[in-house]
């Protein structure tokens, strides 16, 4: 038995009784990014395996959702930097060992990317929609000529984006609760799950919704067996590890955790969905829905919950 | 040169004079700190043992907080102390949260701020003003890499601990214990 008392009254803001420096823009942030990467992953990979008039909703009109999401969550991510001012910073250097720094040189190529796409399948979107100024078209027919190469770099770079929101906060060691190897992989899949349920709720035809329902199912499995691994890291792991999951088992989150992520967030999405593409009649929209809120409230949980843990000496 | 804090926690008295003459020294904001003293009791009664320290950054050899920095603020200065240069902060939040021992705090004016070992000291030559104005003189500021100074010489005759060295970062102050 060990008690600490600061003697010296320390109470500093955002840091004391526990760490609550990243609100809630950081999450939502994450969440968007992660939202953003799943939809392009869709459309580009099946742009380059020529799958485009089968699945026009995931290449035509989800991505639409793609820029706007980017811009909220970057607009949300520096309403939290506290020296907002000096943001320009990270552009004038490349710390290849600060996930921050990468991840920002990410989005710094693919912001531009994601409008292109967008830009480009707009006026197929909406038909009666003409440009305002004629120089837009030849820039338009330029950027279609390009479409497929825009596809190839739209890979890589949206795997980088999920995976990043989670190493992001992986490579803190000082949060017993991030600091696992699976967070990475677990937030990709997520991402994918989204920009799946997105794509779900965007399709045209039956086809494309049962194509992307049971992507998505398949999502849902290998998360559910990474947030497995990812509690079994933690009970296996050091006394820190223990403390921070019993914030989420037996902790003031366990409800968030086991009813709105696993409950209502993967199992019960994944039940309907199954239902769905077995041919009994669900609204499709519903597990879709469900799936995006679990999305969020995953990050929202790992971000709260991950800054009440720290080491114990 | 690596320069290294020693606390003697068997002398300190928890006076917290080091905290103030910090915030003085270093014009810290009212209402935060840049060090701090924690009582830890520890033991099962009747059998308790109370221990006192003055706690700050511990200046790591190998620093999450400059590992984390997208910017490249957060960097060694002489000696490995971890400093944060103001203007190429721009108050992300990320070494505040990568830091084991809450040393970083967010300062009024948006930057991220925190112990420097009294940088600006040192360079003059004179100690950290937590270290000089210590009343039970339970602390010590010197070079590790000097074999001859004081707090090698310490470190080889007492027996010290660091705080969360689990964590990895190979800090730089020292409790004797």
């Amino acid at each position: 038995m060990k008690e600490e008392l600061f003697v010296s009254g320390r109470n500093i803001p955002n840091v004391d009784p526990f760490l609550h420096t990243w609100h809630w823009p950081i999450p939502l942030y994450l969440f968007l990014g992660g939202l953003a990467a799943g939809i392009l992953f869709f459309a580009a990979y099946f742009t380059i395996i020529g799958k485009e008039d089968k699945v026009p909703g995931a290449i035509k009109l989800a991505p639409m959702v793609a820029p706007i999401a980017i811009v909220v969550g970057l607009a949300a991510l520096m309403f939290d930097l506290t020296h907002m001012l000096y943001f320009w910073r990270l552009y004038t250097t490349i710390r290849l060992e600060s996930p921050m720094s990468w991840g920002a040189w990410v989005l710094m190529v693919m912001t531009p990317i994601s409008f292109a796409w967008a830009f480009i399948h707009l006026r197929e979107v909406f038909p009666n929609f003409n440009w305002p100024f004629k120089w837009l078209y030849p820039i338009e027919d330029f950027l279609k000529k390009y479409k497929v190469w825009m596809a190839w770099a739209l890979i890589p770079l949206t795997i980088v984006l999920g995976i990043y929101t989670g190493i992001l906060l992986s490579a803190f060691n000082a949060r017993p609760l991030w600091n696992n190897a699976i967070l990475g992989p677990l937030f990709l899949t997520s991402g994918l799950s989204t920009g799946a349920a997105m794509n779900i709720l965007f399709a045209k035809s039956k086809y494309e919704r049962h194509l992307f329902g049971k992507i998505d199912l398949g999502l849902i499995i290998v998360e559910l067996f990474f947030i497995i691994h990812m509690v079994m890291g933690y009970y296996a792991g050091p006394e820190a590890q223990k403390e921070a999951l019993h914030l989420l088992v037996g902790g003031e989150f366990t409800v968030m955790f086991f009813v709105f992520i696993i409950g209502m967030g993967l199992v019960f999405p994944a039940i309907l969905e199954a239902f769905e593409l077995s041919g009994a009649k669900v609204w499709a929209a519903i597990p879709a829905l469900l799936v995006l809120i679990g999305g969020a409230v995953l990050r929202f949980l790992m971000v709260d919950a991950g800054q009440m843990t720290r080491y114990l000496y | 040169m690596r320069y290294a804090m020693v606390i003697d926690t068997l002398k300190c008295v928890g006076c917290s004079d080091c905290v103030v003459a910090c915030q003085t020294e270093n014009n810290v904001p009212v209402g935060y700190c840049r060090d701090w003293v924690t009582e830890s009791v520890g033991g099962t009664y009747p059998i308790v043992d109370i221990e006192l320290r003055s706690e700050r950054c511990n200046h790591c050899t190998d620093s999450p907080c400059v590992r984390c920095c997208p910017t490249g603020a957060s960097h060694y200065e002489e000696g490995g102390i971890v400093v944060v240069t103001h203007d190429e902060c721009i108050g992300c939040g990320a070494c505040i949260e990568s830091c084991p021992y809450d040393a970083r705090y967010t300062h009024p004016d948006g930057y991220v701020d925190k112990c420097t070992f009294c940088l600006h000291r040192v360079k003059k030559g004179q100690l950290p003003a937590c270290v000089s104005v210590c009343p039970t003189k339970c602390m010590y500021f010197g070079d590790l890499d000097d074999e001859s100074s004081e707090v090698s010489q310490l470190l080889k005759k007492r027996n010290h601990k660091v705080l969360a060295p689990e964590a990895g970062t190979k800090p730089n102050v020292f409790y004797l214990i």
